[in-house]
């Protein structure tokens, strides 16, 4: 008992030091991307004419409407998927079912274009299933449908991923409750699966629309023209071709402004729920057992796993067939190794900084500073709101005669990527976060538990799941990183991602596809090694 | 267990990213070049031509690689006069008008005699390594009979459908909205209607559009003449051909310069002139897939000397294209949008 021994004063317990390094960091966030815009917005660069408004208008329209259509398709079809798996805890596959759901977030965008085409396209599975049962019919892919397509494929796995520790959460006290008061499917349903999703689904929301908001080369390659262009690919114009600084600035703020709004208006629609305290037994649900449900939820699991797994089978097909086109084994053995090197150093920083930012969001929330809560979680999410090709330019241009940031390459892509999985890890930890604040708060307040002693005898048991799943989900992004590696350039560090491009770049779609085979399997290992070693086994 | 784990991970992070990176060559004088990523990869000319040159310049050639000529250019721009760079390598002639405005190109002083380009060359501050003609490639499997001009595919009914790159992001989309305004003028925007049905889909990049084209999304391509030559070399295949045009075909030089005030303007200088040599332009056309800029007489692969050569080589000069590049992609979005 003696590392309970501490007792807290009240003051330590509103302003214990990883708090304040919580707000630090946070505010570090802030400032930087302040920073960046200001210095971009100062310098102007070789300034064009008046900003180009209808076209801007336009763009942003298309790029507001596709973003929002993307982020309900995917959060439709999340939810029964979700559902199902969660009511049915027990089948063989399931666990690879859910870890594939980490794929999308690793993949290449070109990688994951290639696989949608392999099976929407004009010469696409589809295609070819209709040409075999005889009908004169061909997939139209491009257009509004192909972005949409291409963003559910990425994104469902992402809200599945996201949504299942929140079914997980309710406490099996619940389950049994509802099993004794005879409650049925739809009771259950409105009861308890409604008020959980209000309190889930905006942070994922959030996370889903930016990442369609941000979008570039799926709007463009599978938009069929230029009318599918989004607000990124106008500022990627702007600071590329037309250096013009101040535009691009100017655009990002516009796309900072949208992302916030649609982050607040989300927020705003999101609820507290009270889980209430349990004995943390594994929850075994007690409904989806009568032969219907088992039909329903079943149907609604192949569904979503056909989608999911046909453009993935795709690309191993062409991954096994290109394998004796591959990279020699001496460069993707290298490939391999700074690309889980970098992933785990990104995907650690990212989870410490995500842990202390989404601490501190939990002790602002419990002293009842919703405002100042909102901004902590915002300024987590800068990654997602800011363009990396506006990151990118204003690091550059503030080092410049300064810093030598090609030196510092590898702390800079590993920081560069962790900023940009920070949002993710802020998606797992803020609510588990919340559930157990609600839970411990009040009793290690009076038994004066605070500091290191609370993390390791009470956050770490029962957050470690989730830390493990926010690790595993921040590592594999960032071992998928292409923004950060690209921008230093430097030579001698080449993950397995610029690997691809370099290919694809030189002819060898092959070796490319056997190169992203490859990418994919390791992360999944990656993926389900750091669940397993960090998260543990399910307490019984 | 926790703090071990952490730890042992963070250990093992560091180890893999030091492990892949090899140490750093002490004591002699580093060339930086600047290039785009595609030259330095393995595939690519960047490693034999870094292994010849160092292997009499007793220093050590350190390459910077972004992501293309435009990324080159803006970050030349960001850095101004602190740049790293001593050489920048990997623009193109619709680039060098403005790199040469940001007053940091220094004059390369090499001697450019032996350069063999269907043009006149003699820009005192850019070097051309290589250069090809955009063409249109197609799949022979699935088009018997393509279009045998401009003209034709341009009026031909919906079919057959072509892939694009959207000039605004990459180096051949904007070579395509050059092309047809070379051939038609004013009348570019007609014949961008008349193309505008044909086209499945504009891409971000080249990488895209080819990969959906060995796909079979589509049987044309937008690409290089010389692309075909790829297919024969490493594939053995004669399945892609390209597509010469009798309207001409519009053509990309990609250049080299040096970079004024750099520490190193003599090693700068005989790296532009060895880049000419005939030792690193025989490396370019299995390297890259374009043509040398010199004759390198038998080093070059039969299936180059066979390829269809277009009888009329078209390419605006790199102030024209300046001035003109952002009027003419807006006129195309608004032709293609429609």
């Amino acid at each position: 008992m003696a590392a309970f021994g501490r007792i807290a004063t009240s003051r330590a317990a509103t302003h214990s030091p990883t708090v304040l390094i919580g707000y630090g960091l946070a505010a570090v966030l802030g400032a930087a991307a302040v920073a960046i815009l200001a210095l971009l917005l100062a310098s102007g660069g070789d300034a064009t004419d008046a900003p180009p408004y209808a076209y801007v208008g336009r763009v942003l329209g298309f790029t507001l409407w596709q973003a929002l259509l993307s982020t309900v398709l995917s959060l439709l079809a999340a939810i029964p998927m979700t559902r199902a798996l969660a009511r049915q805890a027990r089948f063989p596959g399931r666990l690879l079912l859910v870890r594939l759901c980490a794929l999308p977030m690793v993949m290449p965008t070109i990688v994951g274009i290639f696989g949608v085409v392999a099976v929407y396209g004009g010469s696409g599975y589809l295609a070819l299933a209709a040409q075999a049962i005889g009908l004169d019919w061909k997939p139209r892919l491009y257009g509004l449908g192909g972005i949409l397509i291409a963003h559910v494929f990425f994104n469902l796995p992402l809200a599945i991923r996201l949504l299942l520790p929140a079914f997980a959460s309710v406490p099996a006290e619940s389950w049994r409750l509802a099993a004794q008061l005879g409650m049925g499917s739809r009771d259950i349903f409105r009861i308890i699966e409604i008020p959980l999703l209000r309190q889930q689904l905006p942070g994922i929301a959030i996370i889903i629309f930016m990442l369609c908001f941000t979008t570039f080369a799926v709007a463009l390659t599978l938009g069929g023209g230029p009318r599918a262009t989004t607000l990124e690919v106008a500022i990627y114009q702007a600071l590329r071709f037309d250096f013009d600084l101040r535009l691009g600035a100017m655009l990002a703020i516009l796309q900072i402004v949208f992302c916030a709004g649609g982050a607040w208006a989300v927020w705003r629609t999101g609820r507290q729920m009270m889980l209430g305290t349990s004995a943390r037994l594994v929850a075994y649900r007690y409904d989806g057992r009568t032969r219907g449900a088992r039909l329903a939820d079943f149907g609604v699991i192949l569904l979503g796993a056909i989608f999911l797994v046909l453009p993935i089978l795709a690309l191993v097909q062409k991954g096994l067939a290109g394998m004796i086109a591959a990279a020699s084994l001496a460069s993707l053995l290298r490939a391999g190794l700074i690309s889980l090197g970098l992933g785990l150093a990104g995907g650690l920083t990212a989870t410490v900084i995500g842990y202390l930012i989404a601490q501190a969001r939990q002790r602002a929330l419990s002293l009842g500073r919703k405002r100042g809560a909102m901004l902590l979680g915002l300024a987590g999410r800068l990654g997602l709101f800011v363009s990396p090709m506006v990151i990118g330019t204003g690091i550059f241009l503030a080092a410049s005669g300064h810093i030598d940031l090609y030196r510092l390459a590898a702390a800079g892509v590993i920081l560069l990527s962790a900023v940009m999985a920070l949002p993710f890890v802020l998606g797992v930890l803020e609510p588990a976060l919340e559930v157990a604040a609600e839970r411990h708060d009040r009793l290690c307040a009076a038994l004066g538990i605070v500091g290191w002693n609370r993390f390791c005898h009470i956050d770490w048991p029962t957050l470690r799941r989730p830390i493990a799943t926010a690790l595993a989900l921040s590592s594999v992004i960032a071992m998928g990183d292409l923004g950060a590696i690209a921008l230093f350039g430097n030579q001698d560090m080449v993950n397995l991602t610029l690997l691809l491009y370099s290919q694809l770049g030189a002819y060898r779609l092959d070796g490319a596809a056997s190169t992203a085979l490859i990418l994919l399997a390791l992360a999944l290992v990656f993926y389900w090694t750091i669940e397993r070693v960090v998260g543990g086994r399910e307490l019984h | 267990m926790r703090a071990k784990t952490i730890l042992a991970s963070t250990i093992l992070a560091s180890a893999c990213v030091v492990a892949a990176m090899p140490a750093f060559a002490e004591g002699k004088p580093v060339l930086t070049v600047y290039t785009y990523n595609s030259f330095t990869s393995e595939w690519g000319p960047g490693p034999a031509l870094e292994k010849a040159f160092e292997a009499d310049c007793a220093c050590d050639l350190s390459w910077v690689a972004l992501e293309d000529g435009a990324a080159l250019l803006s970050r030349l721009k960001l850095e101004g006069k602190d740049t790293k760079a001593d050489v920048v390598l990997g623009l193109d002639t619709n680039l060098t008008a403005e790199t040469k405005a940001t007053g940091l190109i220094a004059p390369h002083g090499a001697d450019l005699s032996a350069l063999a380009l269907p043009i006149a060359w003699n820009d005192a501050d850019f070097v051309p390594y290589d250069w090809g003609y955009f063409a249109f490639v197609y799949d022979t499997e699935k088009l018997p009979n393509p279009p045998r001009s401009l003209a034709e595919l341009i009026d031909g009914k919906d079919a057959p459908k072509i892939l694009i790159q959207d000039p605004r992001t990459s180096t051949p989309g904007l070579g395509l909205v050059m092309w047809l305004r070379e051939v038609y003028g004013d009348k570019a925007t007609d014949a961008w209607a008349g193309l505008k049905p044909k086209i499945l889909t504009v891409t971000k990049g080249w990488s895209e559009a080819y990969g959906l084209f060995t796909q079979g999304e589509a049987p044309l391509v937008l690409s290089y003449t010389t692309s075909p030559a790829y297919h024969q070399i490493v594939e053995n295949s004669e399945r892609y051909q390209a597509l010469v045009f009798p309207e001409g075909n519009y053509m990309q030089i990609e250049v080299a310069a040096r970079i004024e005030g750099s520490a190193q303007p003599e090693l700068a200088k005989s790296f532009l002139q060895f880049l000419i040599s005939p030792e690193a332009q025989k490396v370019i056309p299995t390297t890259n897939y374009m043509y040398p800029v010199r004759d390198i007489g038998a080093d070059l692969p039969a299936q180059f000397t066979a390829l269809p050569k277009p009888t009329k080589s078209l390419l605006l000069s790199s102030e024209d294209a300046a001035a003109n590049r952002d009027p003419w992609i807006k006129e195309w979005i608004d032709s293609v949008s429609q």
